[in-house]
Formats: C-alpha cells, structure tokens, sequence
C-alpha cells in the first residue's frame, strides 16, 4: 500500500493542453501513473500526450467517460478554485492543486464546500504526491526517489526534494512522499497526513518538514505525542535565521508577533519525542537511530 | 501589502464605517490650514499622526495633540523628517482630538486553523492586543464569520454584547460586520481597528468611533484590485523590493555576505540556515519561483549583485516545475552582462540536471552536487573574498 495515490489511481490532469500541464503529464505517464484524461474547457475532443490522453471540454465528462478518481490542478491562479470545485462536483477523491498565488479569501470559501464532499484537497501551492514505484502526481522529478517504508510529509516544495534525495542517498526508502503546500489556507494539515501513514502498513517511519509561520507542527507534535507513539519519526524546520515580520516567500511562512518561530516548532516537536535535524543531510542518521534500516 | 492609515481610513469611511474626518499633510503649512480646518469650534485640540508603516510611532513620539494652528504647525515640522525605525516620515495626519469615553479593540484577520476569518473584540483597546491575548485570553471574544455569507447580523450583535458595547449595539454591530464587509470586498488578511471607542462631542452626544485603523491586503489577490494597488508608497518601499516585486522574484535583503540564488521558499529558507550553521552569514532570502526562466534569473542576479556586501553567490536550484536547463542558460547570459566579479558556486539538480550540468561545464562554472557540499564552498569563498 502508500497513501493518497497508487497504481489503481485513474488521474485527470486540468489545464493539461497548457505549458505546465502538458509537460507534467508526461512526466506523470512515463513514471507508470494511469493517466486518464485530460481536461481543458474548449478543447475537448482533442488528444494530448502524442493522441493517448482524451481531453474533454468539463470534469463531469471526464469522469463519466474514464472513471477518473483523482486529479491535479496545473490551471492558472485566476482559474484555480473553480477548477477545484469542478474536480469536486464530478465526485473527484483526491484533488492536488500545483496552482499557486490563490487568494486566501478564495481558498476560505471553496474549503467549506470540499468539506461537505467526500474528496480530499491536497495544496494549493504544493508539488503533490509520489508514492514510489506506483504512483506520482504532481511536480515532484521522479528520479530522487527510492521504493521503502518511510512517508514524507512536508509544506514545501523543493525542500521535499532535498530531503527525500537524502533518504534515497543514504538507501532508505521511501512509501509515498507528499507536499501539503505553503499557503496559510490549504486543504490538508499534517495531521491529515499523519492519519494516513498510520493506517498504511507499508509505512513505518515518517519524516516531517516543517517552515515557519502558523502552528500546523505544534499541532502535528502534539497529536504524534499522542497517536505515534511506536513510529519512529524525525522532522526539519526551515527558517532558523529568518527575520520576524517578514514573509519568506510561502505566503504562509512569517514570524508574527514572536509565534511560528523554528525554534519554538522544533521544540515542540522534541517534546513530542521528535528528533529535528540541523540539515536535511542529518534525517537519514536519526531515522536510523530512531530504528530504521536502509538498504 | 500594509496600508498606511490614512489609506486604511479611507477604505473603512467608503464602506460606511464612522471615522473621523481628518486630512493629510507633507508640510508644516498644510498641517496649519488642516488645523484650522479641524480645530473643534470653542476650544479642543487636534491630533497629529506620522503615517508609516512601522508600529510603535507613538512612544517614538510621532504622535502628537496641538491646541492651536501655530503649535499644530510646529508638531508637524517636528514629526515631519522624523526617523522611526528607519522609515522617515513624509506624511501626517491631522484630524479633531476627540474626548474618549472608553476604548476598545475590534479586528478581523484569517484564522489558518479553522480556515474562517476571525473577528476578535475586547473592552480592553487601545493596547497591544497580543498583549492582552497573552496575559489574559479571557478579555477577548471570538466569532468566526462564515465563509460564504460573511458575519451575521446575530453574530455582530454578540461581539458588541460581550465587549460591552451594549448602550451603542447598533451602530457598534454595524461595525463589526462593516469590518468584515471590507476584508472580504478588499481581499484582506488583517483589517484592525485600535482604539474602537466612544467619544464624546462638544454636545455631549456620544458615538463609536474608528479612531486608528490597520489593513494589510493579500498580495495574491492585488491583481483584482487596481485601485489598491495605486496606494501602494512609493516613497516607504525600498527600490530593490519594487525590482524585486516587479520580477515577480521574493527578495529580502539581510545584511550578510553570501548572496543567494533559491528556488522554492522553504529550500531558500534552508540555504540560508545551512550557511549561518557553516559558519557564514547569508545576504538574502531569495526565492525565484516556480518555473524559473532564464531571465528571471538574470533578474536575480542583479539584485543579489546591487548588494555592496556579497562577497560570494550561491546558485541552489532543486529542479521541479523549473528546468534546470533554464536556470543554467540563466546563469550563462547573467554572467555576460554581470558588472562585478564575485565567486559564484552552482548547485542544480532535480528536472533536466543533466542538461544543466553540460552548459555549466561548457561555461567553466564551480559546480557542487550536494547542498552541503556547495555551501562549504560558498562560505570558503566568502571569508576568502574578505581575508
């Protein structure tokens, strides 16, 4: 098993006649992911990935004609939040938004309706999900990662990579790697994540990486203090010499009013018996303290 | 995006909110007529505020109360000129002193955790309020509005109750929803009103007032919002972060000496902490985005390299939704047209690393394959560049 995506996943790609969209998917396809359709409104009835992926004008369509049961978002901010309630109203599970710069205000009114619906939001602003060896979605390069036990969980993008290239560089495996995002208004928590790792028996460590800004860490220390007691788990802050008051980036990422501090999340995540690395270079050694083998 | 107050004023009168009148002044003389113009009839005062961005302008004494056109000028020409926090002012405003009764405080902002926007309110204003909500949480009441319909009428008239605001309900209730009326119609993420208060007129009447008001807008949003995007000051924003901004590239100049060239926030953030912990200082956040071309990293470059202090560059690109090719040709036509020798070392890896690899050899670039690895180099370099 592996969570969120695997090799049953049936994916619709939205936007995948644009620049990104077209170049995703066949990074998408050629790592083994059953890529099904395609959506781009006026283009339907044309075929993308050299004629193998049917494209269709709406979601509802695209679902009913390929069983679609998940998709990714590769549509431009101005567009995005429509295109995930589309993706939601066609009875999409899984829904990954690459998109980024979303407004807040917008993502505050498109979440309640994801809640009311059986589906699950991963992003905005986030690289999507890997699970290795059956499945990738989203924008993660498939070549940094090796098949094991480990689940990644992370608020960045690029910072995931670096880490999980870590893990494959000192042999450990990972079962699938995801991206929750950076924006202050997304649809999955870390907490989310942490659900799903311990209901898959083919994960058995987790590593988090964390950024300044909110307190999504205090709450996933405190409920992995709580619910994963027996999983060896190791996490990375990023953000020890950021300046408060400014905004590194992530729009969610900023020290305000002395909370959302690394310091402050490394620290909780200590108490919670986390160990937290100094370099992402640093997490495969306290895995293996923590009791994880490479191989 | 922060407002400045006067700005903010404007946007809480046009939604109908009770705010003093007040008017902005550049010079002593227009501080005088605005005076004048304010100066309550049969004795009163007005109130002088220095218009920056910074908190804390009132115990740097830029704020002030005059009694008289002549002493209203002489405040101004003290404020105007004056450094806070180094940010000199330009502007202050002169609106009527009014005769406070009782403050309070009322504030909307984005609650991340229950993905709402929060209205806060306390019969404690005119303080800092994260002091408050620190010592004691109990002083202040939360409502979240909802996310469709935004605050409603029985929620606006609970706030007012629990604050105290009961003698006033009703127009304090139109506050309240007025308040979060001009976040969602604005797109902000902080619309902050401190002092709320009653004051008292020559009459004796008593009204609630927005005596002081903080907005910061969304910069995701701005695009929808030209009208905004105008009050935007020139004058307080630094002329690398407008380059910067207007590249679309999120800058933020620190003051050390290894220049950095990120992409992604969190692995730009982590760059930077593994310099410091190699023993160097980094120059900047840089962070160039996702689906990096090449001439937004020409653009980089020169930001990094208009910073007197950088001694060296780090180049730390993980491939993902950016080519590394692209990045790589970046790099070759910045260094072309780039003004000032500085050491460079070069890390890229992820999507097209190999194609990347080739042009950085064929242009003899330093190249480094892991992160640590290029940050020994860099901080080497530096303190090499500076011996």
């Amino acid at each position: 098993m592996s969570i969120l995506v695997d090799r049953d996943t049936r994916l619709l790609v939205q936007g995948i006649t644009g620049r990104e969209g077209e170049f995703h998917a066949r990074q998408m396809q050629e790592y083994g992911t059953q890529v099904v359709a395609g959506v781009t409104p006026g283009k339907g009835g044309q075929r993308a990935l050299d004629g193998n992926v049917p494209v269709f004008d709406t979601c509802v369509r695209a679902v009913a004609e390929t069983g679609a049961n998940a998709s990714v978002i590769y549509v431009p901010a101005s567009g995005a939040p429509d295109a995930i309630l589309e993706a939601v109203a066609a009875g999409i599970e899984t829904v990954f938004c690459i998109t980024e710069h979303i407004p807040a205000l917008d993502m505050l009114e498109v979440m309640p309706v994801v809640e009311r619906s059986r589906a699950r939001l991963i992003g905005p602003n986030c690289p999507g999900a890997t699970s290795v060896g059956k499945a990738k979605v989203g924008i993660i390069p498939a070549a940094i990662h090796r098949q094991g036990t480990v689940g990644v969980v992370s608020r960045s993008g690029t910072l995931t990579y670096e880490v999980v290239q870590a893990l494959t560089d000192a042999g450990i495996g990972q079962s699938t790697c995801v991206g929750i995002g950076g924006d202050p208004i997304n649809g999955s928590t870390f907490v989310d994540m942490l659900e799903l790792f311990v209901a898959d028996p083919e994960t058995e460590a987790v590593v988090l990486i964390g950024e300044i800004g909110g307190d999504a860490e205090e709450r996933a220390a405190a409920w992995a203090a709580e619910r994963l007691k027996g999983t060896p788990m190791a996490a990375f802050i990023a953000g020890r010499t950021a300046p408060p008051g400014r905004r590194m980036g992530h729009a969610g990422a900023i020290i305000s009013g002395g909370s959302g501090t690394a310091e402050g999340k490394a620290a909780a995540l200590e108490a919670a018996g986390i160990r937290v690395a100094g370099s992402p270079t640093e997490i495969p050694a306290l895995l293996q303290e923590a009791g994880v083998r490479g191989d | 995006m922060k407002l400045q107050e006067f700005h903010a004023r404007r946007l809480l009168a046009a939604a109908g909110l009770p705010v003093p009148p007040s008017s902005v002044a550049e010079t002593p003389a227009q501080a005088r007529a605005a005076a004048e113009e304010h100066l309550p009839a049969g004795g009163g005062k007005v109130v002088i505020k220095a218009q920056v961005l910074v908190g804390g302008r009132g115990k740097a004494g830029g704020v002030k109360l005059a009694g008289s056109p002549d002493e209203a000028e002489e405040v101004a020409r003290a404020i105007l000129g004056m450094e806070i926090k180094g940010i000199t002012v330009r502007r202050v405003l002169v609106g009527p002193a009014a005769e406070i009764v009782r403050e309070f405080y009322l504030g909307a902002a984005l609650d991340r955790r229950a993905r709402r926007i929060l209205l806060m309110g306390s019969g404690e204003g005119g303080v800092d309020i994260e002091q408050v909500a620190a010592e004691r949480p109990d002083a202040i009441t939360y409502i979240h509005a909802d996310p469709h319909l935004g605050l409603l009428p029985y929620q606006a008239r609970r706030m007012v109750f629990e604050i105290g605001l009961r003698e006033h309900w009703k127009q304090a209730a139109a506050i309240a929803t007025g308040l979060v009326k001009v976040m969602r119609e604005n797109d902000a993420d902080l619309v902050e009103v401190n002092p709320l208060a009653i004051v008292r007129a020559a009459d004796g009447t008593e009204t609630v007032q927005c005596l002081d008001a903080k907005i910061t807008l969304d910069d995701s949003a701005l695009h929808r919002h030209p009208d905004l995007e105008q009050m935007r000051d020139p004058d307080e924003e630094d002329p690398v972060d407008r380059e910067a901004r207007e590249q679309d590239i999120s800058y933020i100049r620190l003051d050390g000496t290894i220049g950095c060239m990120v992409n992604g926030a969190g692995l730009a953030m982590t760059t930077m902490d593994l310099i410091k912990r190699a023993g160097g200082e980094p120059a900047n956040f840089l962070d160039i985005g996702g689906g990096a071309r090449a001439d937004k990293v020409a653009a980089a470059m020169r930001l990094i390299l208009g910073d007197a202090n950088v001694k060296a560059i780090l180049v730390n690109i993980f491939g993902g939704i950016a080519r590394g090719d692209e990045v790589a040709r970046g790099i070759v036509e910045a260094r072309k047209v780039q003004t000032r020798d500085v050491p460079m070392v070069v890390r890229i890896v992820g999507t097209n690393a190999a194609e990347a690899a080739e042009i950085l050899r064929a242009g003899s670039f330093d190249t480094a394959a892991s992160l640590d690895q290029a940050v020994e180099m860099a901080v080497a370099a530096a303190s090499a560049a500076a011996a």
